[in-house]
């Protein structure tokens, strides 16, 4: 069991559920369970070999997993999972490429 | 200018005293904000803050990087700005706000894009950097452009309710170097899978807030005092009140300063976060000077409006509304038989739609409205409320 913490721009796939209590023992467990549950979510969290994307930062605790074991790193009830992926923001800097 | 040749006049003296008389900072602390230059890029959400904040402690030398002009939609949250000063270039209304506020401070302005061709040569005399810029291939750009120069980087990002902080390649007291942007993030997400502020929003006190605490990672920086935020990487969510500081290491792969660089000078960072469509073919479009010739005319044509209802509520040129996220479940409601115009407010979000349409249901008569309903108010309907 652990807590997943899911982003502000990823919370319209999860009914904007902010945390979720996931039962996994692994941090890789508690992705799949979560695409699982919420089948949109998984483009934005894994790449087509279903490896988690290199723009979603995942931390188990304060580590980041590339730090510990990736998917491999054990969670436990006191875990907290969270999904920090690249933003942007800031000023209305338009991109002149890719405005809206 | 070095430290000891620093002298305070009797009025900056009076002025700083709240710095000065805190045991840690003293004069000392005040003498190294005074020798020392510091760029803001970017002068909006984040910069307003940072700029406000850095100007009142007594940075010596301000430089402000921004091609904008002052937007009322900007009024929101850059509280640099009031409405007197709408079509106004932002580093030329920042500089009279910031002189109003301290007259001991110099500003540098540099009214441009910032881009690979300029980056270095803006960079090279400053000693900190302050990003607040919001698209991908700025932040890999001043990312980079600090790494090669050995500048310290302080780094904010907002989106909606959410912020993140953290101070990249900061070298401490024992040579030992921080990660950088490309450390916490090797690559950007692809185009349109993580919208900007502009197509997503974002709540005006959050870049209030993270400009702030990039004011103070800058001030820390440059006075040696506390420590800074380097090695780690601080959130927080507005939403929930809640923040956390994860810690973030160097990586051996980092292709500018890792085991085996391969950049070694500033790239096309359009093109690497693929913002720039090599590949695709061109949509078909029309301008808003051809879409009213097409309604005064009275050709047969639809007319689809893509954006949100609240959008719809703002302004609107008598599309039907099918928002974005809704286009390819309502397919059937767009006509095979004419001509149809998508539009949205600038342009993406209709060229996405277009997109889909075609590559899914294999529309060929789809026309995209060059500018969106902003470039219409423009050149049509000025009496619109822009937004």
């Amino acid at each position: 069991m652990a807590t997943v913490v899911i982003p502000t721009p990823l919370r319209k796939f999860t009914n904007q559920t902010a945390k979720l209590q996931i039962s996994a023992n692994t941090v890789g467990e508690v992705i799949d369970s979560l695409t699982r549950d919420f089948p949109d979510l998984k483009k934005h969290l894994l790449d087509e070999q279903g490896k988690v994307r290199s723009f979603v930062n995942i931390f188990a605790g304060d580590e980041d997993i590339r730090d510990l074991q990736q998917e491999k790193t054990v969670v436990d009830e006191a875990t907290i999972v969270s999904i920090v992926p690249a933003i942007a923001g800031g000023i209305q800097f338009k991109s002149s490429h890719h405005g809206n | 200018m070095a430290i000891e040749n620093i002298k305070f006049s009797k009025e900056e003296l009076a002025r700083y005293n709240r710095h000065m008389i805190i045991p840690d900072f003293g004069e000392e602390a005040q003498k190294k904000l005074k020798a020392s230059k510091v760029l803001v890029i970017g002068c909006g959400g984040l910069g307003s803050p940072a700029l406000l904040y850095l100007t009142a402690a007594g940075i010596g030398t301000i430089g402000i990087v921004d091609f904008d002009v002052v937007d009322d939609s900007n009024l929101q949250r850059q509280v640099l700005f009031d409405i007197h000063e709408i079509g106004e270039p932002k580093v030329e209304a920042a500089r009279r706000r910031l002189e109003a506020l301290n007259p001991y401070v110099r500003f540098n302005l540099y009214n441009t894009h910032l881009n690979s061709e300029n980056a270095l040569d803006i960079f090279r005399e400053y000693d900190v950097v302050a990003d607040g810029t919001d698209n991908f291939p700025t932040r890999y750009l001043v990312n980079d452009a600090c790494l090669l120069l050995d500048k310290p980087n302080v780094y904010a990002s907002i989106f909606q309710f959410e912020g993140q902080v953290s101070v990249f390649n900061y070298v401490n007291e024992h040579g030992e170097r921080g990660p950088n942007y490309r450390d916490l993030y090797p690559v950007p997400p692809p185009p349109g899978l993580v919208p900007s502020c502009a197509e997503g929003g974002v709540l005006g006190v959050l870049p209030g807030i993270l400009g702030s605490l990039q004011a103070l990672e800058v001030i820390k920086i440059i006075t040696g005092v506390g420590e800074p935020l380097s090695g780690r990487f601080f959130t927080f969510d507005a939403l929930n009140f809640e923040n956390r500081t994860f810690n973030i290491k160097r990586r051996a792969d980092n292709p500018v300063n890792g085991k085996n660089p391969t950049i070694t000078k500033l790239v096309d960072y359009e093109l690497f976060c693929g913002v720039r469509a090599v590949e695709e073919k061109p949509l078909k479009e029309i301008t808003a000077k051809e879409l009213y010739e097409w309604q005064v005319k009275g050709k047969k044509f639809q007319l689809i409006d893509v954006r949100e209802p609240y959008e719809y509520e703002i302004a609107q040129i008598g599309g039907e509304l099918i928002p974005l996220s809704t286009v390819a479940d309502q397919a059937g409601r767009i006509s095979r038989e004419v001509d149809v115009v998508i539009h949205c407010k600038m342009g993406g979000r209709s060229s996405k739609a277009i997109r889909e349409l075609e590559e899914k249901f294999g529309f060929k008569n789809l026309y995209n409205l060059k500018g969106g309903i902003l470039a219409y108010i423009d050149e049509v309907r000025p009496e619109l409320t822009k937004y």
